[in-house]
Protein backbone atom coordinates (compact mmCIF):
# COMPACT_ATOMS: atom_id res chain seq x y z
CA UNK A 1 0.00 0.00 0.00
CA UNK A 2 1.36 3.52 -0.61
CA UNK A 3 0.09 6.77 -0.39
CA UNK A 4 -0.04 9.00 -3.80
CA UNK A 5 0.95 12.23 -2.94
CA UNK A 6 0.11 15.58 -4.56
CA UNK A 7 3.35 15.91 -6.31
CA UNK A 8 5.54 19.17 -6.84
CA UNK A 9 5.60 20.30 -10.87
CA UNK A 10 8.50 22.49 -9.57
CA UNK A 11 10.09 24.73 -6.91
CA UNK A 12 7.62 27.49 -7.31
CA UNK A 13 4.33 24.91 -6.36
CA UNK A 14 3.33 25.47 -3.11
CA UNK A 15 -0.33 23.54 -3.45
CA UNK A 16 -2.57 22.40 -6.51
CA UNK A 17 -6.51 22.01 -6.99
CA UNK A 18 -7.96 18.60 -7.60
CA UNK A 19 -10.21 19.18 -10.29
CA UNK A 20 -11.37 15.62 -11.07
CA UNK A 21 -10.47 11.93 -10.19
CA UNK A 22 -9.99 9.80 -13.30
CA UNK A 23 -9.64 6.75 -11.48
CA UNK A 24 -12.33 5.41 -8.89
CA UNK A 25 -11.84 2.88 -6.27
CA UNK A 26 -10.74 -0.32 -7.55
CA UNK A 27 -9.51 0.54 -11.03
CA UNK A 28 -5.95 -0.74 -11.79
CA UNK A 29 -3.28 1.66 -13.10
CA UNK A 30 -0.11 1.12 -14.19
CA UNK A 31 3.22 3.12 -14.40
CA UNK A 32 2.04 6.87 -16.57
CA UNK A 33 -1.74 5.98 -16.33
CA UNK A 34 -3.79 9.11 -15.41
CA UNK A 35 -5.02 9.46 -11.81
CA UNK A 36 -6.18 12.83 -11.48
CA UNK A 37 -6.34 16.29 -13.04
CA UNK A 38 -5.24 18.94 -10.43
CA UNK A 39 -5.59 22.48 -11.21
CA UNK A 40 -2.22 24.40 -10.77
CA UNK A 41 -0.77 27.60 -11.62
CA UNK A 42 0.85 26.05 -14.64
CA UNK A 43 -2.37 25.25 -16.16
CA UNK A 44 -4.76 21.60 -15.62
CA UNK A 45 -2.31 19.31 -15.42
CA UNK A 46 -2.88 15.48 -15.51
CA UNK A 47 -1.19 13.79 -12.55
CA UNK A 48 -0.05 10.30 -13.67
CA UNK A 49 1.04 7.89 -11.49
CA UNK A 50 3.95 5.56 -11.14
CA UNK A 51 3.24 2.18 -9.69
CA UNK A 52 1.69 -0.71 -11.09
CA UNK A 53 -1.56 -1.88 -8.40
CA UNK A 54 -5.07 -1.07 -7.80
CA UNK A 55 -6.31 2.42 -6.82
CA UNK A 56 -7.75 1.99 -2.74
CA UNK A 57 -9.41 4.78 -1.17
CA UNK A 58 -9.70 8.55 -2.53
CA UNK A 59 -8.61 10.48 0.17
CA UNK A 60 -9.36 14.27 -1.22
CA UNK A 61 -12.56 15.24 -2.62
CA UNK A 62 -12.50 16.84 -6.13
CA UNK A 63 -12.51 20.55 -5.74
CA UNK A 64 -10.20 20.53 -2.62
CA UNK A 65 -6.95 22.72 -2.86
CA UNK A 66 -3.86 21.17 -1.01
CA UNK A 67 -0.28 21.67 -0.34
CA UNK A 68 2.53 19.63 -2.39
CA UNK A 69 3.32 16.03 -0.59
CA UNK A 70 -0.77 16.07 0.58
CA UNK A 71 -1.80 12.18 0.24
CA UNK A 72 -4.24 12.47 -2.37
CA UNK A 73 -5.21 8.49 -2.61
CA UNK A 74 -4.15 5.25 -1.55
CA UNK A 75 -2.93 2.83 -3.61
CA UNK A 76 -2.77 -0.63 -3.47
CA UNK A 77 0.60 -2.53 -5.11
CA UNK A 78 0.64 -5.79 -3.63
CA UNK A 79 -2.71 -7.40 -5.15
CA UNK A 80 -4.11 -7.47 -1.94
CA UNK A 81 -7.25 -5.29 -2.13
CA UNK A 82 -9.40 -6.23 0.71
CA UNK A 83 -6.49 -4.74 2.49
CA UNK A 84 -7.54 -1.21 1.29
CA UNK A 85 -11.23 -1.63 2.69
CA UNK A 86 -9.77 -2.37 5.83
CA UNK A 87 -7.87 0.96 6.73
CA UNK A 88 -9.25 2.70 9.48
CA UNK A 89 -9.80 6.76 8.65
CA UNK A 90 -6.84 8.39 8.98
CA UNK A 91 -3.60 6.65 7.46
CA UNK A 92 -2.16 4.88 10.56
CA UNK A 93 0.76 2.88 8.98
CA UNK A 94 4.00 1.57 10.60
CA UNK A 95 7.06 3.24 8.88
CA UNK A 96 8.18 0.24 7.21
CA UNK A 97 4.44 -0.23 5.53
CA UNK A 98 4.46 3.13 4.18
CA UNK A 99 6.20 3.92 0.85
CA UNK A 100 5.61 7.26 0.89
CA UNK A 101 6.03 8.41 -2.76
CA UNK A 102 6.32 11.60 -4.41
CA UNK A 103 6.84 12.85 -7.67
CA UNK A 104 9.96 14.37 -9.08
CA UNK A 105 10.55 16.94 -6.52
CA UNK A 106 12.89 19.35 -6.43
CA UNK A 107 11.98 21.04 -3.35
CA UNK A 108 11.75 19.83 0.40
CA UNK A 109 8.55 20.51 1.31
CA UNK A 110 7.68 23.86 2.65
CA UNK A 111 6.95 24.01 6.50
CA UNK A 112 3.33 25.24 6.64
CA UNK A 113 1.38 27.14 9.57
CA UNK A 114 -0.65 24.48 11.14
CA UNK A 115 -4.16 27.18 9.59
CA UNK A 116 -2.60 25.76 6.03
CA UNK A 117 -2.62 22.24 7.10
CA UNK A 118 -6.62 21.89 7.59
CA UNK A 119 -6.82 19.56 4.08
CA UNK A 120 -3.92 17.65 5.39
CA UNK A 121 -5.54 16.39 8.06
CA UNK A 122 -8.03 13.23 7.27
CA UNK A 123 -11.54 13.30 8.45
CA UNK A 124 -11.70 10.78 11.30
CA UNK A 125 -15.12 9.02 10.71
CA UNK A 126 -15.96 5.21 11.13
CA UNK A 127 -16.69 3.31 8.07
CA UNK A 128 -20.34 3.23 8.52
CA UNK A 129 -20.40 7.09 9.43
CA UNK A 130 -18.49 7.78 5.74
CA UNK A 131 -20.96 5.71 3.98
CA UNK A 132 -24.16 6.65 5.55
CA UNK A 133 -23.09 10.31 4.54
CA UNK A 134 -21.82 9.31 1.35
CA UNK A 135 -25.03 7.71 0.25
CA UNK A 136 -26.68 10.76 1.64
CA UNK A 137 -24.25 13.13 -0.32
CA UNK A 138 -23.00 14.82 3.09
CA UNK A 139 -19.62 16.29 3.43
CA UNK A 140 -17.71 14.73 6.49
CA UNK A 141 -16.11 17.97 6.46
CA UNK A 142 -19.29 20.08 7.90
CA UNK A 143 -19.73 17.43 10.45
CA UNK A 144 -18.31 18.34 14.11
CA UNK A 145 -17.55 14.12 15.38
CA UNK A 146 -18.85 12.88 19.18
CA UNK A 147 -16.98 9.79 18.67
CA UNK A 148 -13.44 9.00 19.96
CA UNK A 149 -10.73 11.60 19.13
CA UNK A 150 -13.23 13.69 17.64
CA UNK A 151 -14.31 10.63 14.76
CA UNK A 152 -17.18 11.00 13.17
CA UNK A 153 -19.92 8.32 14.63
CA UNK A 154 -23.32 7.12 12.45
CA UNK A 155 -25.10 8.71 15.18
CA UNK A 156 -23.32 12.46 14.27
CA UNK A 157 -24.02 11.55 10.69
CA UNK A 158 -27.87 11.04 11.40
CA UNK A 159 -28.05 14.07 13.04
CA UNK A 160 -26.35 16.15 10.13
CA UNK A 161 -29.16 14.68 7.61
CA UNK A 162 -32.01 15.54 9.84
CA UNK A 163 -30.59 18.84 9.74
CA UNK A 164 -30.24 19.09 6.24
CA UNK A 165 -33.63 18.27 5.64
CA UNK A 166 -33.89 21.68 7.62
CA UNK A 167 -32.07 23.68 5.64
CA UNK A 168 -29.26 24.59 7.58
CA UNK A 169 -25.97 24.68 5.85
CA UNK A 170 -24.00 21.62 5.80
CA UNK A 171 -21.74 21.62 2.52
CA UNK A 172 -19.31 24.62 4.10
CA UNK A 173 -16.15 23.91 2.00
CA UNK A 174 -12.95 23.52 4.50
CA UNK A 175 -10.81 25.37 2.06
CA UNK A 176 -12.46 27.82 0.80
CA UNK A 177 -12.99 28.39 -3.04
CA UNK A 178 -12.90 26.01 -5.28
CA UNK A 179 -10.94 27.41 -7.33
CA UNK A 180 -8.49 31.04 -7.09
CA UNK A 181 -9.79 33.69 -8.78
CA UNK A 182 -6.78 34.47 -10.64
CA UNK A 183 -6.52 34.34 -14.39
CA UNK A 184 -4.31 31.32 -15.72
CA UNK A 185 -2.31 34.30 -16.61
CA UNK A 186 -2.11 35.94 -13.55
CA UNK A 187 -1.35 32.71 -11.63
CA UNK A 188 1.47 31.63 -14.21
CA UNK A 189 2.68 35.42 -14.20
CA UNK A 190 2.89 34.83 -9.92
CA UNK A 191 4.39 31.59 -10.41
CA UNK A 192 7.29 32.93 -12.43
CA UNK A 193 7.05 35.55 -9.95
CA UNK A 194 8.06 33.08 -7.06
CA UNK A 195 10.97 31.36 -9.05
CA UNK A 196 12.70 33.46 -10.44
CA UNK A 197 12.32 36.06 -7.18
CA UNK A 198 14.04 32.72 -5.19
CA UNK A 199 16.35 32.72 -8.02
CA UNK A 200 17.81 36.24 -7.44
CA UNK A 201 17.54 35.70 -4.08
CA UNK A 202 19.72 32.63 -3.67
CA UNK A 203 21.32 32.06 -6.60
CA UNK A 204 25.05 33.87 -7.15
CA UNK A 205 25.45 34.06 -11.24
CA UNK A 206 27.75 34.18 -13.50
CA UNK A 207 27.64 34.83 -16.72
CA UNK A 208 29.31 33.87 -20.14
CA UNK A 209 28.61 34.25 -24.30
CA UNK A 210 29.77 32.94 -27.13
CA UNK A 211 29.27 33.73 -30.66
CA UNK A 212 28.61 30.42 -32.88
CA UNK A 213 28.76 29.90 -36.37
CA UNK A 214 25.92 28.38 -37.66
CA UNK A 215 26.05 28.33 -41.54
CA UNK A 216 27.09 25.09 -41.07
CA UNK A 217 24.14 23.80 -38.92
CA UNK A 218 21.76 25.98 -40.71
CA UNK A 219 23.07 23.86 -43.50
CA UNK A 220 22.27 20.68 -42.60
CA UNK A 221 18.91 21.62 -41.28
CA UNK A 222 18.14 22.88 -45.11
CA UNK A 223 19.71 19.76 -47.14
CA UNK A 224 17.66 17.73 -44.38
CA UNK A 225 14.48 20.15 -45.09
CA UNK A 226 14.85 19.56 -48.66
CA UNK A 227 13.42 16.36 -49.49
CA UNK A 228 11.05 16.29 -46.65
CA UNK A 229 7.73 17.34 -46.62
CA UNK A 230 6.50 20.36 -44.52
CA UNK A 231 5.04 18.19 -41.35
CA UNK A 232 8.53 16.38 -41.40
CA UNK A 233 10.09 19.65 -41.24
CA UNK A 234 12.91 20.22 -38.21
CA UNK A 235 13.65 23.95 -37.07
CA UNK A 236 16.67 24.78 -35.77
CA UNK A 237 16.04 24.99 -32.34
CA UNK A 238 15.43 21.17 -32.38
CA UNK A 239 19.14 20.89 -33.32
CA UNK A 240 20.40 23.48 -30.47
CA UNK A 241 18.54 21.58 -28.11
CA UNK A 242 20.40 18.16 -29.19
CA UNK A 243 23.74 20.12 -29.45
CA UNK A 244 23.32 21.42 -25.76
CA UNK A 245 22.19 17.68 -24.33
CA UNK A 246 25.40 16.52 -25.94
CA UNK A 247 27.60 19.34 -24.66
CA UNK A 248 26.28 18.29 -21.07
CA UNK A 249 26.99 14.93 -22.10
CA UNK A 250 30.90 15.96 -21.64
CA UNK A 251 30.18 19.08 -19.30
CA UNK A 252 27.65 16.93 -16.54
CA UNK A 253 28.65 19.82 -13.97
CA UNK A 254 25.76 22.27 -14.90
CA UNK A 255 23.58 19.48 -15.03
CA UNK A 256 22.04 18.87 -11.34
CA UNK A 257 20.27 20.75 -8.64
CA UNK A 258 21.40 23.04 -5.86
CA UNK A 259 20.85 21.38 -2.29
CA UNK A 260 23.80 22.26 -0.01
CA UNK A 261 25.55 21.01 -2.81
CA UNK A 262 26.06 20.03 -5.68
CA UNK A 263 23.30 17.49 -6.99
CA UNK A 264 24.31 15.60 -10.21
CA UNK A 265 21.71 14.22 -12.15
CA UNK A 266 22.63 10.76 -14.26
CA UNK A 267 19.40 12.23 -16.92
CA UNK A 268 19.85 15.00 -19.15
CA UNK A 269 15.78 16.44 -18.95
CA UNK A 270 16.19 19.65 -20.30
CA UNK A 271 13.51 22.30 -19.47
CA UNK A 272 12.48 24.19 -23.15
CA UNK A 273 11.07 27.65 -22.12
CA UNK A 274 7.96 28.23 -23.84
CA UNK A 275 6.23 31.70 -24.37
CA UNK A 276 2.94 32.35 -23.64
CA UNK A 277 1.66 34.93 -26.07
CA UNK A 278 -0.58 36.32 -22.99
CA UNK A 279 2.66 36.26 -20.92
CA UNK A 280 4.36 34.36 -18.73
CA UNK A 281 6.26 31.18 -19.50
CA UNK A 282 5.54 27.34 -19.31
CA UNK A 283 8.82 25.16 -18.88
CA UNK A 284 7.89 21.66 -20.23
CA UNK A 285 10.65 18.78 -20.05
CA UNK A 286 12.66 17.21 -22.88
CA UNK A 287 13.58 14.26 -20.90
CA UNK A 288 16.41 12.51 -21.71
CA UNK A 289 17.22 14.74 -24.74
CA UNK A 290 21.35 13.25 -24.85
CA UNK A 291 19.33 9.59 -25.93
CA UNK A 292 17.40 11.14 -28.49
CA UNK A 293 17.92 12.22 -32.26
CA UNK A 294 17.11 15.64 -33.54
CA UNK A 295 14.25 14.00 -34.97
CA UNK A 296 12.59 12.48 -32.12
CA UNK A 297 13.57 15.79 -30.27
CA UNK A 298 11.11 17.94 -33.09
CA UNK A 299 8.59 15.10 -32.40
CA UNK A 300 8.55 15.95 -28.96
CA UNK A 301 8.78 19.66 -29.61
CA UNK A 302 5.76 19.25 -32.11
CA UNK A 303 3.66 17.53 -29.12
CA UNK A 304 4.93 19.36 -26.06
CA UNK A 305 4.51 23.14 -27.51
CA UNK A 306 0.81 23.13 -28.47
CA UNK A 307 -0.37 21.36 -25.12
CA UNK A 308 2.18 23.91 -23.38
CA UNK A 309 0.18 27.17 -24.99
CA UNK A 310 -2.92 25.80 -24.35
CA UNK A 311 -2.04 24.89 -20.68
CA UNK A 312 -2.63 21.24 -21.13
CA UNK A 313 0.46 19.36 -19.64
CA UNK A 314 1.07 15.84 -17.74
CA UNK A 315 2.84 16.27 -14.52
CA UNK A 316 5.64 14.20 -15.82
CA UNK A 317 5.96 16.81 -18.06
CA UNK A 318 7.30 19.67 -15.60
CA UNK A 319 9.40 19.62 -12.96
CA UNK A 320 11.83 17.42 -12.92
CA UNK A 321 14.01 19.60 -15.74
CA UNK A 322 17.42 19.02 -14.86
CA UNK A 323 18.88 22.25 -16.90
CA UNK A 324 16.81 24.95 -18.55
CA UNK A 325 17.49 26.45 -22.28
CA UNK A 326 15.57 29.59 -23.66
CA UNK A 327 15.45 30.11 -27.35
CA UNK A 328 14.61 33.71 -28.35
CA UNK A 329 13.94 32.42 -32.05
CA UNK A 330 14.23 34.35 -35.10
CA UNK A 331 14.06 38.06 -35.33
CA UNK A 332 14.30 38.99 -31.38
CA UNK A 333 17.22 40.15 -29.35
CA UNK A 334 20.56 39.49 -29.92
CA UNK A 335 21.39 37.95 -26.71
CA UNK A 336 19.82 36.39 -23.25
CA UNK A 337 20.79 36.29 -20.31
CA UNK A 338 18.74 33.71 -18.89
CA UNK A 339 18.02 33.40 -14.84
CA UNK A 340 18.49 30.36 -13.57
CA UNK A 341 15.29 27.73 -12.43
CA UNK A 342 16.10 26.40 -8.92
CA UNK A 343 17.51 24.13 -7.94
CA UNK A 344 18.71 23.80 -10.91
CA UNK A 345 22.57 25.45 -11.55
CA UNK A 346 22.58 26.65 -15.50
CA UNK A 347 20.51 28.13 -18.03
CA UNK A 348 21.36 28.13 -21.87
CA UNK A 349 20.39 31.30 -23.64
CA UNK A 350 19.67 31.45 -27.77
CA UNK A 351 19.51 34.55 -28.96
CA UNK A 352 18.45 35.41 -32.59
CA UNK A 353 20.43 34.22 -35.44
CA UNK A 354 21.66 37.24 -37.70
CA UNK A 355 24.18 37.63 -40.43
CA UNK A 356 27.63 38.79 -39.09
CA UNK A 357 31.29 39.87 -40.14
CA UNK A 358 33.10 36.17 -38.83
CA UNK A 359 36.31 36.04 -38.93
CA UNK A 360 38.17 32.80 -39.39
CA UNK A 361 41.13 31.27 -40.78
CA UNK A 362 42.75 34.70 -41.55
CA UNK A 363 39.66 35.42 -43.54
CA UNK A 364 36.33 37.68 -43.14
CA UNK A 365 33.21 36.87 -44.03
CA UNK A 366 29.80 37.10 -43.38
CA UNK A 367 27.88 34.30 -41.69
CA UNK A 368 24.64 33.79 -39.75
CA UNK A 369 25.73 33.79 -36.28
CA UNK A 370 23.67 32.87 -32.83
CA UNK A 371 25.17 34.29 -29.67
CA UNK A 372 24.91 31.99 -26.84
CA UNK A 373 25.05 32.60 -23.39
CA UNK A 374 25.21 30.08 -20.11
CA UNK A 375 24.26 31.70 -16.56
CA UNK A 376 25.80 29.31 -14.35
CA UNK A 377 25.36 28.83 -10.68
CA UNK A 378 28.59 29.99 -9.20
CA UNK A 379 28.02 28.45 -5.88
CA UNK A 380 28.06 25.04 -8.08
CA UNK A 381 30.72 25.85 -10.96
CA UNK A 382 33.34 28.44 -11.55
CA UNK A 383 33.41 30.26 -15.10
CA UNK A 384 35.89 28.08 -16.44
CA UNK A 385 33.21 24.90 -16.24
CA UNK A 386 30.35 26.86 -18.04
CA UNK A 387 33.42 28.24 -20.82
CA UNK A 388 34.14 24.51 -21.35
CA UNK A 389 30.59 23.52 -21.66
CA UNK A 390 30.24 26.21 -24.21
CA UNK A 391 33.42 25.06 -26.11
CA UNK A 392 31.75 21.72 -26.41
CA UNK A 393 28.38 23.20 -27.83
CA UNK A 394 30.44 24.71 -30.68
CA UNK A 395 31.86 22.25 -31.55
CA UNK A 396 29.06 19.67 -31.75
CA UNK A 397 27.03 22.77 -33.31
CA UNK A 398 29.39 22.48 -36.21
CA UNK A 399 29.53 18.91 -36.91
CA UNK A 400 25.67 18.29 -36.50
CA UNK A 401 26.12 14.81 -38.53
CA UNK A 402 27.61 13.41 -35.59
CA UNK A 403 24.52 14.45 -33.36
CA UNK B 1 -11.03 30.15 -55.83
CA UNK B 2 -10.90 34.06 -55.96
CA UNK B 3 -7.79 35.84 -53.88
CA UNK B 4 -10.33 37.07 -51.60
CA UNK B 5 -11.25 33.77 -50.63
CA UNK B 6 -7.89 32.75 -50.21
CA UNK B 7 -7.18 35.29 -47.48
CA UNK B 8 -10.04 34.52 -45.90
CA UNK B 9 -9.05 31.14 -45.52
CA UNK B 10 -5.28 32.39 -44.04
CA UNK B 11 -7.06 34.05 -41.71
CA UNK B 12 -9.13 31.50 -40.04
CA UNK B 13 -5.86 29.11 -40.70
CA UNK B 14 -4.07 31.99 -38.74
CA UNK B 15 -6.80 32.15 -35.90
CA UNK B 16 -6.58 28.42 -35.22
CA UNK B 17 -2.32 28.70 -34.80
CA UNK B 18 -2.61 32.06 -32.76
CA UNK B 19 -6.50 31.72 -31.54
CA UNK B 20 -5.31 35.20 -28.83
CA UNK B 21 -4.58 37.27 -32.20
CA UNK B 22 -7.33 39.01 -34.73
CA UNK B 23 -5.49 38.01 -37.76
CA UNK B 24 -8.31 39.86 -40.11
CA UNK B 25 -6.67 43.13 -38.43
CA UNK B 26 -3.54 42.42 -40.54
CA UNK B 27 -3.07 45.15 -43.70
CA UNK B 28 -2.51 43.23 -46.97
CA UNK B 29 1.33 44.30 -46.42
CA UNK B 30 1.98 43.83 -43.23
CA UNK B 31 4.50 41.28 -41.64
CA UNK B 32 2.00 38.57 -40.29
CA UNK B 33 5.07 37.07 -37.92
CA UNK B 34 5.74 40.26 -36.54
CA UNK B 35 2.43 41.73 -36.49
CA UNK B 36 0.99 39.11 -34.62
CA UNK B 37 3.67 37.88 -32.82
CA UNK B 38 4.11 34.70 -34.50
CA UNK B 39 7.23 32.13 -33.78
CA UNK B 40 8.99 30.05 -35.45
CA UNK B 41 7.07 27.14 -34.57
CA UNK B 42 3.91 28.36 -35.05
CA UNK B 43 5.00 29.79 -38.22
CA UNK B 44 6.03 26.24 -39.44
CA UNK B 45 2.31 25.07 -38.00
CA UNK B 46 1.15 27.81 -40.09
CA UNK B 47 2.96 26.29 -43.09
CA UNK B 48 1.89 23.09 -42.70
CA UNK B 49 -1.89 24.31 -41.92
CA UNK B 50 -1.73 25.87 -45.56
CA UNK B 51 0.13 23.08 -46.83
CA UNK B 52 -3.03 21.30 -45.88
CA UNK B 53 -5.80 23.40 -46.89
CA UNK B 54 -4.64 24.18 -50.21
CA UNK B 55 -2.65 21.00 -50.81
CA UNK B 56 0.52 23.26 -52.47
CA UNK B 57 4.12 22.40 -51.30
CA UNK B 58 5.96 25.28 -50.02
CA UNK B 59 9.75 24.53 -50.13
CA UNK B 60 11.44 26.23 -46.67
CA UNK B 61 13.55 28.20 -49.84
CA UNK B 62 10.38 29.91 -50.33
CA UNK B 63 9.32 30.94 -46.76
CA UNK B 64 10.69 34.20 -47.33
CA UNK B 65 8.41 34.89 -50.36
CA UNK B 66 5.42 34.75 -48.03
CA UNK B 67 5.73 37.10 -45.28
CA UNK B 68 2.57 39.21 -46.12
CA UNK B 69 -1.05 38.53 -46.65
CA UNK B 70 -0.47 40.08 -50.04
CA UNK B 71 2.62 37.98 -50.77
CA UNK B 72 1.05 34.88 -49.54
CA UNK B 73 -2.40 34.68 -51.73
CA UNK B 74 -0.90 35.55 -54.21
CA UNK B 75 1.88 32.66 -53.92
CA UNK B 76 -0.97 29.97 -53.26
CA UNK B 77 -2.93 31.62 -56.51
CA UNK B 78 -0.18 31.04 -58.33
CA UNK B 79 0.87 27.62 -57.41
CA UNK B 80 -3.43 26.66 -57.72
CA UNK B 81 -2.90 27.62 -61.20
CA UNK B 82 -0.14 25.63 -62.29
Amino acid sequence: MIEFLMPSLGADMEDGTLVAWRKKPGDTVKRGDIIAEVDTQKGLIEIEVFEEGTVGELLIKEGTKIPVGTPMALINTDGNQAATEKKPGPAVQKPEEKQSQIQPTEEPLPNKPAEQDVAKKRIKASPLAKKIAEDNNIALSGITGTGENGAITKHDVEIAIAKKGTGIPQEKQLNGPVYDKATPSESIRLAVAAAMSKSNREIPHYYLEKKIDMSTGLNWLKNTNKSRPVQDRLLPVSLLIKAVASALDEVPQLNGAWKDGLHLKNEINIGFVVSLRTGGVVVPTIPQADLKTVDEIMNILNDLIPRARALKLRSSELGNSTITLTNLGEGGADTVFGVIYPPQVAIVGFGNTSEQPFAENGMLGLRPVINVTLAGDHRATDGLTGSRFLASLNKYLQNPNAL
Amino acid sequence: MTQQEIKEDLFILLKQIAPDTEPSTLEPDENIREKLNIDSFDTLQFIISVNEKFGIDIPEEDYGKITTIQSLSIYIDTKLKV
